[in-house]
Formats: C-alpha cells, sequence, structure tokens
C-alpha cells in the first residue's frame, strides 16, 4: 500500500489530463496523476501513437506520441508525479471537503481537488456471451494472466482470436498440463509467425487447438470443472479445464466512474461550463469524458477545460488566497 | 441516397433514409436518427459497440478491411454479416440494406 498526499488528484494521464497539470502548476498546486494503462498518453500512446493530428494549435501535424511527449516536457517544471498501471476503484470525501482516492491496488492519494480526465473510461476486457460466466470469475475464469505460475499443471483452455490468445497459448503450453485454443474462426490475423507456431503445435499435439468454435457453457461445482464447446454445425463437445481465459480484446467502459455519485450522460459525466465542475464540490470532469451543450470532443477543448477548471480548483487548494489572473508571457513559468 | 431497414434490440423494424455521403458513416446516421448507440471510440473500430449484422444485401457491400477485419476477428460470437456501421460510409450503403444493431447502448 503506497499513500499519498497532493494538491489535486488526476484521473487519467491523456493529453487533456497532462494539460491539466500544466494549469494547475501555474496556480502553484500539485498533482498527482493516476492512470489504468501502464504508460502515460491515453489513446495517443495506447492506440494511435503514429497517427498525425491536425488540430492543435500552433502545430499543423503532430504526431500523437510527439504531441505526449511535448506535454510530458511542458508539464516538467512542475514535477508531476505518476502512479500507473492501476485504475481508481473508490472516491472518499472526506469530512474537511477533502478526498481519499483509492485504487485496484490499494495506493490511496489525498487531495483537495479530483479532477477525471478519463477520456473513453476504463479499457476493460471484452466478455463472450457464456450464461455463467461471471459465477466463475475467480474460480476458474479470468480475462488477463497476471501470473502465469497460477496455471502450473492445470488445464487451460483459451479462447479468441487475437495476438494475446496466440501469444498465451505459445506461452502457457511450457506451464500447464494442457493448454486448448478454441478460435470462432479458422485463420488468425494476430502476427503471422505467431500463428503458424500455433498450428505447428497444434500438429506436434503440444496443444490442442478448435477451430470454427465457440465456448458455449462453463460448468463445475465451486470451481470450474468442464467447459461446452460447440462448432458451427452445432455439434458440442465438453472437455475437462480448470481454467477458461477469454482473451476477446478491450473495450472501453466508463468502469467505476459511474459509481462515485456524479451526474452520468450518455455515458458521460455532466459538468457546468463554467468551470467544468460535477455536482460534487471539488470533482471536475474535463476532456472526452464530459459532457455539456456543444461538447465536442476535441484535444483543444480539453486543454480549455483544464484551463478554466484550474482557476476554479485553487479555491479548493488554497482558501485563504485571492487568485489573481496572470499571463505566462508576464510571469514566465515558475517551477516548483 | 439509400432506403434501408433498421431492426432495433428490440426487434422493431422502420426504414430509414441514408444520403450519399461520402463524408459520413453509417453509425453517424444511425445516432442521427435516434438509435441509441455508444461509439464510445467515435468511428476508429476501437469499441465495437456500433456492431450490425447485415440481415440482407452483406454482398452488395465492400468487404471489411484492415481495422475493421481486425476487430471483428477479436469480437466473440460474431455472425458472419456482422460489421462495424463507424466503417461504413453512407455512399456505399446499398438501397434494401437490412440490419439489426446488436452493439451496447447506452442509457
Amino acid at each position: 500500500m503506497n499513500a499519498i498526499k497532493t494538491d489535486i488528484g488526476i484521473i487519467g494521464a491523456g493529453p487533456v489530463g497532462l494539460f491539466a497539470v500544466f494549469e494547475a502548476g501555474l496556480l502553484k498546486m500539485r498533482c498527482h496523476v493516476i492512470d489504468a494503462l501502464p504508460q502515460v498518453g491515453g489513446q495517443l500512446s495506447e492506440i494511435y501513437p503514429q497517427k498525425p493530428i491536425y488540430d492543435i494549435p500552433g502545430y499543423p501535424e503532430i504526431k500523437a506520441q510527439d504531441l505526449v511527449d511535448r506535454l510530458l516536457e511542458q508539464i516538467s517544471p512542475f514535477d508531476p508525479q505518476f502512479t500507473l498501471g492501476e485504475r481508481v476503484e473508490i472516491i472518499d470525501k472526506q469530512p474537511d471537503g477533502s478526498f481519499i482516492v483509492t485504487t485496484n491496488e490499494n495506493t490511496t492519494v489525498q487531495c483537495k481537488v479530483i479532477v477525471i480526465a478519463g477520456g473513453l473510461g476504463c479499457f476493460e476486457p471484452r466478455k463472450p456471451d457464456i450464461g455463467n460466466l461471471e459465477l466463475f470469475e475467480g474460480k476458474g475464469v479470468a480475462y488477463m494472466v497476471k501470473n502465469p505460475e497460477l496455471f502450473r499443471d492445470k488445464k487451460i483452455v483459451i479462447a479468441g482470436g487475437g495476438d494475446s490468445a496466440l501469444d498465451w497459448t505459445i506461452f502457457l503450453s511450457d506451464v500447464a498440463s494442457e493448454v486448448t485454443l478454441v478460435h470462432r474462426g479458422d485463420t488468425f490475423r494476430g502476427a503471422p509467425d505467431s500463428a503458424e507456431k500455433v498450428f505447428s503445435m497444434a500438429e506436434t499435439g503440444r496443444i490442442r487447438l478448435i477451430l470454427q468454435s465457440n465456448v458455449t457453457t462453463i460448468q463445475g461445482t465451486g470451481h470450474l470443472q468442464q467447459v461446452t464447446i460447440q462448432n458451427r454445425k452445432g455439434e458440442s463437445n465438453v472437455i475437462a479445464a480448470d481454467h477458461l481465459i477469454p482473451l476477446f480484446g478491450l473495450s472501453p467502459k466508463l468502469g467505476p466512474i459511474a459509481n462515485w455519485g456524479l451526474n452520468i450522460d450518455k455515458s458521460a459525466i455532466t459538468v457546468n461550463t463554467a468551470d467544468f465542475g460535477t455536482n460534487v464540490a471539488g470533482i471536475y470532469a474535463i476532456g472526452d469524458i464530459n459532457t455539456y451543450p456543444g461538447k465536442l470532443k476535441l484535444i483543444l477543448c480539453g486543454f480549455h477545460e483544464a484551463a478554466l477548471m484550474a482557476q476554479s480548483a485553487f479555491k479548493y487548494v488554497y482558501p485563504d488566497e485571492k487568485l489573481t489572473f496572470k499571463y505566462t508571457t508576464v510571469y514566465g513559468v515558475n517551477s516548483f | 441516397m439509400a432506403t434501408i431497414t433498421v431492426e432495433d434490440r428490440n426487434g422493431e423494424r422502420k426504414t430509414l433514409t441514408i444520403p450519399a455521403n461520402s463524408k459520413q458513416n453509417l453509425m453517424e446516421s444511425l445516432k442521427e436518427a435516434g438509435y441509441r448507440i455508444l461509439a464510445t471510440c467515435g468511428g476508429i473500430a476501437l469499441c465495437a459497440t456500433c456492431l450490425i449484422e447485415v440481415l440482407q444485401g452483406a454482398e452488395q457491400l465492400p468487404g471489411p478491411t484492415g481495422a475493421e477485419l481486425d476487430m471483428l476477428d477479436i469480437l466473440p460470437h460474431t455472425a458472419s454479416g456482422d460489421r462495424l456501421s463507424c466503417q461504413l460510409w453512407n455512399n456505399q450503403i446499398p438501397d434494401g440494406l437490412t440490419i439489426r444493431l446488436k452493439g451496447d447502448e447506452h442509457s
């Protein structure tokens, strides 16, 4: 457990979350940024790092990752701290008006202001449509491989046809006693090398490869024991399994944000346009995660929202100080 | 311009006119028409919430490529006529197309 204390807790390390550090820093407010992804940059770094963006003021064209790198350089005078690869689960408002933010790894961030710059939301595993799947979560069903040793000498069924399904099939074949890969199609679009390896491992009997099929039901008493696999002709086959790992990619979901008592409309947090505050005093939402009349999901709009947010958040961080608006051209950037 | 039939998640069918616009995709037109489609990713074949099943006229559509094919390939339980409506440009939509909405809807 890691306990952190700061002025502003920023949830989301995408471009808007990063720029919020700058706007807060100009007003002497320190920030700690938390993101579920293992690196900063949000969807820019995760999804389209090499894609050019054409509507950043001052840059006729800039690659997404380059923009993230520039933002990191821009905010470095304000010494932002990061917790990456952890998802914020709980927000607790304290009697004094401050907050304690807790992640899934039990890191806590105590802060006076929360800024949600969550973009598309959290990337969560896509779950297949198997009736009692959730009943077996943690009891044989896992959507990611955190500790491969858990699967040592066990019978594993992997479902999916993407790169991660191929990679884990290959990796776990050395760990598990039996690996079965079930794929809906009959070809793989993933890395050709991995696909070739999986086919040759199936030929030599190191793994079992079941194509044109889906896992339809799962059974067990207390823990997963068997899965039923159905092919396109409707023929079913039951095989023994200690673990089922469905790997169908990640889908952006609002996730725990929906449980924080904030007003939500169409999977976005409603804010007022005066300061991008939510219905909870001290919690702001900026960037793609918020909505208001006329909202445009543009990075540059998120930057604007960050600037107004910081001016408003000042009163929570320095309740006894009067804020006077200052230009960087006059006062420069005073690092911490 | 194409007139298509849209079956919502309750099985109700309605016709919808799609202008032959190469700058707009089918997901956007469905949203404009009031269908509740999350479209979290905004149209970059990432979230699959705009998934549709083409019931009639699939052969008249250009086949999926690149990002759409990658996504369709990893989705669980897709049917052979499944497409991401964000990857279908409106000027490619044939008259008489019949689709069924399949993706997650927003509240």
